[in-house]
């Protein structure tokens, strides 16, 4: 089976061109990250660092200053875990037993619901964020953790949902209706039939929510307050300081420890991160 | 059934009762604090004699083209390069990388690139070029190009991994009969393979779609919204209202923003719909 378009070295040669222009930004990156400034101001950003030195790295990791507190990137970390972890539980445990009872079609509700998420997936958060300020600040929850938490899991529960109820149509439906006969019920089978076989996209839904809730912006620097910054919106008072020297090199080393988790699961789970991104509808959430 | 409530619960609270409460706020006379006094089409009126939100909705519209038609036309190149070499692996590494990152980070890295004073500019006049320019990021006629280019550079592997998923799908048999028929590859891609596609492009055009009508964190780390306004996005535009105390003409243009994505991605949803229920 031939479907060579043209000859295999320029085919190659295309592709590595391409592949190349794709990861020059972040090699540009790291380049500069290992620089000192008067190298940076007065330099190219494609030379190559004179004495290459993680200074700049160490700086932007733990004793940088964002908004007033010099532990630099770090303590967006935690923050962020202290958000996404507690988010990614809920929406996995809340998304697996809504995508269980879809994937049943046993009542008009779960159709109705079903139509209500696959129309959740695409409203833009501007058009329900104003009110959704004045709920969380009435809850008391405006400007904490919990507060974050909870309006991550509210967006991320329709992907989530859909994702699972898509995977347990695949279960054959043989199985729960032996159980159903030997008298389990609805959470007995879920227990122990569809959560041992669920472990394979409980990884994808788990990789997938992770990137998208530490990549995510406007929600948490709206909810989360001061204190609470998660990484992204620590990096962005890092680098958007208008005051100052800017020191080029450390933000641009915190900008890449920021992205290194999700470059970390993109690169473990390769495949099954992308499968999960373009299945369907299933891709309609940008981080 | 009782395992659908909170579900139900959050998502009929999150996406419709929230989504109604701004449709009536835009018809309120919200400015600091929610006001629930009716002004009728007040806030639509001063949104849309407002100079800059017409701004933010040109370049949506520049935005979204350039996006969709970069990332479709790349995407589908260099998926159609991936599937016909063998060792494709460290390409499609490479190419996809971007897309594990958040925008801020993309904002971020291309505000650097585009930045006159140290970046791709500063580099190539150092190198003896002392006339060259590359100053969009600064320039207010080019700044809303800087967006599409850091989007593009970024959403491209999205495309490249729907249409690699679409190629691979194209029953082989279609290839063995065209080469028996002695047709050129290319004509054989044309007529043949792209027409099976369609669902790609479709799922593509949309996504893309509702990246660019989302776009808030590129417009803050790249430019701004600047220079002056000249980048700004509807996106940036509602949720800066919130900081400027005007709800109300925030709400208008949240209402107007959901009605373009629901006219422009609502057909899909709903045939999206039709195919759950039969699937």
């Amino acid at each position: 089976m031939r479907r060579r378009i043209g000859r295999t070295t320029a085919t190659h040669l295309t592709l590595a061109t391409f592949a190349a222009l794709f990861a020059a930004p972040i090699v540009f990156m790291i380049l500069t990250s290992l620089k000192t400034l008067p190298e940076i101001n007065n330099g190219s950003i494609f030379a190559l660092p004179e004495s290459p030195s993680l200074a700049a790295w160490s700086k932007a990791w733990g004793s940088a200053c964002i908004s007033g507190t010099c532990e630099g990137i770090s303590r967006g970390f935690i923050n962020s875990l202290a958000i996404v972890l507690p988010s990614l539980i809920l929406c996995l445990a809340l998304g697996g037993i809504t995508g269980y009872a879809l994937s049943l079609r046993a009542s008009w509700h779960a159709d109705a619901l079903l139509k209500a998420i696959l129309i959740g997936l695409f409203i833009p958060i501007q058009a329900a964020m104003f009110p959704m300020v004045i709920v969380v600040r009435e809850l008391g929850l405006f400007g904490t953790r919990a507060g974050a938490v909870l309006v991550h899991v509210t967006w991320g529960l329709p992907f989530v949902s859909l994702l699972f109820r898509n995977y347990f149509l695949t279960i054959p439906r043989n199985i729960i209706s032996a159980a159903r006969i030997d008298g389990a019920g609805f959470y007995a089978i879920l227990r122990h039939i569809v959560l041992p076989l669920s472990l394979p996209i409980c990884a994808v839904a788990a990789a997938l929510q992770f990137t998208f809730i530490w990549n995510e912006f406007l929600l948490s620097l709206t909810f989360a307050g001061a204190g609470h910054e998660p990484v992204t919106v620590a990096l962005n008072i890092l680098a958007g300081a208008q005051f100052g020297v800017q020191e080029y090199n450390v933000n641009m080393a915190a900008t890449l420890l920021a992205a290194l988790p999700t470059i970390g699961i993109y690169l473990l789970y390769g495949k099954i991160f992308l499968r999960g991104v373009t299945t369907g509808i299933t891709k309609t959430r940008h981080a | 059934m009782f395992a659908l409530l909170p579900t139900a619960g959050i998502i009929a609270g999150a996406f419709f009762v929230f989504v109604g409460w701004t449709v009536i706020m835009s018809f309120s006379a919200s400015r600091l604090l929610p006001s629930y006094e009716f002004v009728g089409g007040l806030q639509y009126q001063r949104l849309l004699t407002n100079s800059r939100w017409w701004t933010s909705m040109e370049n949506l519209a520049v935005y979204a083209v350039l996006l969709i038609s970069g990332c479709v036309c790349l995407g589908l190149l260099l998926a159609v390069l991936i599937d016909s070499v063998k060792t494709e692996r460290l390409y499609r590494t490479l190419i996809m990388l971007p897309l594990s990152m958040s925008f801020v980070t993309t904002g971020l890295t291309w505000q650097w690139l585009l930045n006159p004073t140290i970046g791709i500019e500063h580099a190539v006049r150092g190198a003896g070029w002392t006339t060259f320019a590359f100053d969009w990021l600064v320039r207010s006629d080019r700044a809303i190009y800087t967006i599409a280019l850091a989007g593009i550079w970024q959403q491209t592997g999205m495309c490249v991994s729907l249409f690699l998923a679409g190629l691979r799908g194209v029953d082989p048999s279609y290839w063995r009969v065209a080469q028996i028929d002695g047709i050129p590859v290319w004509r054989t891609y044309l007529h043949v393979i792209l027409p099976q596609l369609r669902p790609a492009f479709f799922t593509a055009f949309i996504l893309l779609f509702a990246v660019a009508a989302k776009s808030y964190d590129l417009v803050v780390t790249l430019t701004g919204g600047g220079p002056g306004f000249s980048s700004d996005l509807p996106a940036h535009f509602i949720v800066d209202q919130l900081g400027r105390h005007e709800l109300g003409t925030g709400a208008a243009g949240a209402c107007i923003l959901l009605i373009t994505v629901a006219a422009t991605v609502g057909p899909y949803v709903y045939m999206e719909i039709r195919r759950q229920q039969r699937a």
